[in-house]
């Protein structure tokens, strides 16, 4: 009988929750102090120092800054949990070559693998989320709508960075993609200040960067206000975000098929 | 020899493996029966690994006919993989987890119900004698443990074919002993073994039959004994003299035995009747330092019949 745990996937989706078995209390921990501290330092403390106004739309910092923080935090997993894990599975643990020599394809392999990277997407960003609320920071029911979003953000994130991974023979390239790559989005994709603020000539490059898109959404299902661009932006986002996946799973299998199957 | 039988379980036409320019398995025939034991042998870059990972359906063929258990791997490769059992030259064992979780996960990965591969990992870990390690980490464990437990893990399908690529490369003598004495208990299950080695005593010890590989192609097929009677002679007597008098001392010894070689550090008279020929020796007024007469190994048709200039 074919259950939903026996198509391919779910058997290298398995694995990725055997391993988690070991670690969770560590990552659990984390999903929990770090948006604590993030949004008590700049939800509420850098908050007191800076009014709402027409640069947070309106919104009390708290507010504007919490669903910024949320969707990067969904950058951070997907990105992180598709640089190390993935190299490892082809050169230190080799569980991608263990998987590839029984019957599951190296399609299967990635699928698990990026199924599994959205489930900590997910419950990273759930948690994350509840917080939020309990900070007062969503302002409407519709935030719980932001949680797919993170997952979709996660794997824009992590497909394409799996497909960069999987051409890696070391990991020296994973710092820089860190340090030029994630840590400017963090930074300057308005998660702390509107993407308005920065001057027109560098403003393409923040409307260009996933993880922008990913905050607009966000945004937008918190506070229950669309941004002032409007309804329309919405299936921009989206399908902005939906491509990069696209694009990511694409290359990624590209890449995962010639590395195992030699 | 295989008329009767349906198919063999291997077969291979002309097999060919390049990658880019270079030429890894240059258009060998293979026929494997059910049952059987049969070994690659061949210095490194001879091409068994490549050959092992087609058979395994990871690699595909660059050319030629190649079956498995009647199967086509370009169309059929998960069908074939779900039926073969694999113990790859590098052990890709998760440290991280239990010896037991290995096995799990494993199993997993053929699509078996969790209860299914629950009892086998049991009976399996007391087959390859682990079971009083089954929750421990896999890190800590001996290499010789490492090795039974991916064999372990290779058997959870039950396969009808497990292939292993140099099994006991880099094991202390116990560690590999116990892993042939494990493969010996498969192979009288009726378990097909198809394996690679550099290591002729391995060969001897498991292989009905082998082919030896040279720069891609077959040098020469047959069982152990077949190979030692058609490329060496029944003894071997080994003369040593004293440094860089070798070639003198060769020169004497000329017209003894079937073949006469000359290494840097000894004089090999290869002959049917050893201590006979050691008599001629004498006979003729030469007085090694020291001598042997043993018999002739694998390893003497291995160096004859792929040379003895260093591989790296």
């Amino acid at each position: 009988m074919s259950t939903l745990s026996s198509l391919p996937a779910m058997r290298s989706y398995s694995y990725w929750l055997q391993v988690y078995k070991r670690t969770w209390r560590g990552t659990v921990i984390t999903s929990v102090v770090s948006p604590v501290m993030y949004l008590a330092a700049m939800g509420v403390g850098l908050g007191s120092l800076v009014k709402g106004g027409q640069g947070t739309g309106g919104l009390s910092y708290l507010q504007f800054v919490a669903p910024g923080l949320l969707a990067a935090t969904a950058m951070q997993i997907g990105s992180a949990e598709a640089t190390y894990p993935v190299l490892g599975g082809f050169k230190w643990i080799r569980n991608y070559h263990a998987a590839a020599v029984t019957p599951l394809s190296p399609g299967a392999i990635l699928a698990g693998h990026l199924m599994w990277i959205a489930t900590r997407g997910a419950m990273a960003s759930g948690i994350y989320l509840a917080i939020v609320a309990a900070f007062g920071g969503l302002r409407t029911s519709l935030a719980i709508l932001a949680l797919p979003v993170c997952v979709l953000v996660a794997l824009a994130f992590a497909a394409p960075v799996a497909a960069y991974a999987a051409t890696r023979e070391m990991d020296n390239g994973f710092a820089a993609l860190q340090r030029f790559g994630i840590v400017p989005m963090f930074l300057f994709s308005g998660t702390f200040f509107s993407v308005t603020q920065l001057p027109w000539a560098i403003r393409p490059i923040a409307y260009i960067t996933p993880l922008w898109h990913g905050v607009q959404l966000t945004r937008d299902l918190t506070t229950g206000q669309l941004e002032s661009g409007g309804a329309w932006l919405v299936p921009v986002h989206v399908g902005y975000l939906l491509a990069l996946t696209a694009l990511g799973v694409f290359l990624a299998l590209k890449y995962f098929r010639s590395r195992l199957t030699v | 020899m295989t008329q009767g039988l349906p198919e063999p379980l291997i077969y291979a036409r002309g097999l060919v493996k390049r990658f880019g320019n270079f030429v890894a398995v240059d258009g060998i025939d293979l026929d494997v029966a059910a049952g059987e034991a049969f070994g690659f042998l061949g210095p490194n870059g001879a091409g068994k690994s490549s050959t092992m990972r087609m058979i395994g359906c990871v690699s595909p063929t660059s050319g030629g006919t190649l079956r498995i258990l009647g199967l086509d791997p370009r169309t059929q490769g998960p069908q074939i993989r779900a039926r073969l059992g694999v113990v790859p030259q590098l052990d890709t064992l998760d440290l991280e987890l239990t010896v037991r979780e290995n096995l799990l996960i494993y199993g997993r990965y053929f699509g078996l119900p969790r209860s299914v591969v629950r009892e086998r990992a049991e009976q399996l870990l007391d087959f390859v004698q682990l079971a009083d390690r089954a929750e421990d980490k896999v890190e800590p464990l001996s290499g010789g443990m490492k090795r039974r437990l991916t064999i372990a893990r290779s058997l959870i399908n039950e396969p009808q074919v497990l292939l292993l690529d140099e099994p006991t490369t880099g094991l202390d003598p116990q560690a590999r002993h116990v892993v042939w004495d494990r493969l010996f208990r498969l192979k009288h299950q009726g378990v097909t073994l198809v394996l690679t080695t550099h290591y002729m005593d391995e060969a001897e010890q498991l292989c009905d039959r082998l082919v030896v590989m040279d720069k891609g192609r077959i040098a020469a097929e047959g069982s152990p004994r077949e190979l030692i009677e058609q490329y060496s002679s029944r003894d071997v007597v080994e003369l040593r003299f004293p440094l860089g008098e070798n070639e003198v001392a060769a020169e004497k010894l000329i017209g003894l035995g079937d073949r006469l070689e000359v290494l840097p550090d000894r004089v090999l008279l290869y002959a049917d009747d050893g201590d006979g020929c050691l008599d001629e020796v004498h006979a003729r007024g030469v007085t090694p330092v020291s001598v042997l007469v043993r018999r002739s190994t694998l390893e003497d048709v291995f160096l004859r019949l792929t040379g003895r200039s260093l591989v790296d």
